[in-house]
């Protein structure tokens, strides 16, 4: 019998944490439809998709084709998936606004054909990449994350996507490169809530380039096996998933490599609360409330205890290392 | 002169009717709170969405206890008056529930995470200090506390309720200063900037006066 400690990943045993049937049935039919199409034909369910902000109902138009369980390490949690009603449903997407309802009601006016994500800065290889092109880029995968939002809830959604690291290969960086800036839509005409001061648009987030390059750094297409809806960022979003939520940029337009740590837009409006790193840690407190715990949507009862954030979110023996020796609560 | 009895009947009616009808009327959110909970109608996060609507409400009773005096005056109402201590203790009824859900929900009724999240956010310890400033009102409510205390001493500890409304909006403001999103703290603070400005001027001319 193979012996797992807490070294290896998030540890699963609990009978509450097994597959519920609705979650199993979907992945048969994910590894069904594997099997008969090929990686570049993700594009069907692409072409016919709608520019709605949608409730993920499971319509076949929006499906994503060819997709593989992610054979990442940590890539796929065994818990309880969220309601895709809640994941997109709850959301924080201030360019349409600042209630969680807010981006479900009015993300219907994104446009997000044709789309294109411009790669500049300290590459070999800078130039603008089409949607098409991007989803042909590498295989996509299906991977269950854990979302930690700053704000002290979580959800565990089945993102689609392929590791970032793929798209930074392919591109080649230089060797002064050592940031990666993520810069999303800021579009008045699309999304209401740009016209309000909240942010400072448009909302830029960044990376270390060893951390957009590692395996779990995920350029995302989709959601429970179909394409993103608009609230949720769609075409193309970032998720990072040992951070806040806040740090994985929405609808990207431009990825931009540079040797100086971006200013992200959270960094910018409240340098003291919203630090560069953001690494989901429950030892060290936002300014104003506590991390240690978090509720978990849909699943935590009104009277249940809130449940322990884990460090990195539970995956510390997948990323600890890239901050060995760093002083986290100077690099929060 | 003489008022037909069947018009003094009605208003009678009417009067007698008020208060009970005020009360129902300010119990709804509660019912509809209630119900929403029961029925999984509070979307994502009930916990947050509960806190959220019971400090809403706390602050619209506010509001409208605040305007009982600029209305009975301003419309010569005075049977207004009798509404004046429900209503207030309708604000007091609903900051409770405010407090008790954030309690309850949010800090698992933990009073050590309590005592420590009310030092840590300024915020919380404002909102603390406006309901510990309401439980001293609800207490000395009723009839008998007014003849203890005497009634000069009685009004001016319950001009107290000013301090509230104060307390209350750099609460609300404070908790929505963050996400640069005040945009409703404003309205909240214009009225009650109105019915409290409406009671400076009012003084300042009846101490002219005298």
């Amino acid at each position: 019998m193979l012996i797992r400690d807490s070294k290896q990943g998030f540890d699963h045993g609990v009978p509450s944490e097994i597959t519920p049937e609705p979650v199993y049935r979907a992945r048969r039919d994910l590894m069904r439809s594997m099997s008969a199409v090929a990686a570049g034909a993700a594009l069907a369910g692409w072409s016919d998709r709608q520019a709605f902000a949608q409730p993920a109902t499971p319509a076949g138009t929006r499906r994503l084709s060819g997709v593989m369980r992610s054979t990442v390490p940590g890539a796929v949690t065994l818990e309880r998936l969220t309601d895709a009603k809640d994941a997109s449903g709850y959301n924080n997407f201030y360019e349409f606004g600042t209630d969680k309802s807010d981006p479900a009601r009015y993300a219907g006016s994104l446009r997000t054909t044709p789309w294109t994500v411009d790669i500049e800065g300290l590459v070999a290889k800078p130039g603008r990449f089409a949607m098409e092109e991007l989803l042909k880029l590498s295989a996509l995968e299906e991977r269950v994350y854990r979302l930690r939002c700053v704000e002290g809830w979580s959800m565990v959604i089945p993102w689609v996507g392929y590791s970032l690291a793929h798209l930074i290969k392919r591109v080649q960086p230089l060797g002064s490169a050592k940031y990666v800036e993520f810069v999303t839509l800021a579009d008045p005409g699309m999304m209401p809530g740009v016209r309000s001061r909240v942010l400072d648009w448009p909302y830029v987030e960044g990376l270390r380039l060893d951390e957009a390059m590692h395996p779990l750094t995920l350029l995302t297409f989709g959601m429970y096996g179909e394409v993103l809806p608009n609230q949720s960022g769609a075409p193309v979003r970032l998720v990072v998933p040992w951070k806040y939520g806040f740090k994985s940029g929405k609808s990207l337009v431009r990825i931009r490599f540079t040797d100086k740590q971006p200013m992200t837009a959270w960094n910018k409006a409240a340098p003291g609360e919203y630090g560069f790193y953001s690494n989901v840690n429950p030892q060290v407190d936002h300014p104003r409330w506590s991390q240690a715990t978090e509720r978990r949507i849909g699943e935590d009862g009104l009277f249940s205890k809130k449940r322990k954030t884990l460090m990195f979110n539970g995956y510390e023996s997948q990323v600890g290392q890239l901050y060995a020796g760093m002083d986290l609560q100077k690099y929060f | 002169m003489t008022i037909k009895p069947s018009a003094l009947e009605g208003w009678h009616w009417f009067a007698a009717a008020t208060k009970p009808l005020a009360f129902v009327v300010l119990l709804v959110p509660l019912i509809w709170l209630i119900y929403a909970a029961s029925n999984n109608l509070l979307g994502a996060n009930p916990a947050q969405a509960l806190v959220r609507a019971s400090g809403d409400w706390t602050l619209r009773a506010l509001c409208l206890v605040l305007a009982v005096t600029p209305l009975r005056v301003v419309l010569n109402w005075s049977g207004l008056a009798r509404l004046r201590r429900m209503v207030g203790l309708f604000v007091f009824f609903y900051a409770t529930l405010h407090a008790l859900s954030y309690a309850w929900f949010e800090m698992g009724l933990e009073l050590a995470d309590l005592s420590k999240d009310i030092g840590k956010r300024p915020f919380i310890l404002v909102g603390f200090l406006a309901w510990s400033l309401l439980l001293l009102l609800a207490l000395t409510s009723f009839d008998r506390a007014v003849r203890w205390l005497g009634g000069r001493r009685w009004k001016r500890l319950h001009r107290g309720v000013y301090g509230v409304a104060l307390l209350s909006v750099l609460h609300f403001f404070w908790m929505r200063a963050a996400k640069n999103d005040v945009a409703e703290v404003a309205w909240y603070g214009a009225l009650l900037l109105l019915l409290l400005g409406w009671r400076a001027v009012r003084a300042r001319r009846i101490a002219m006066l005298a």
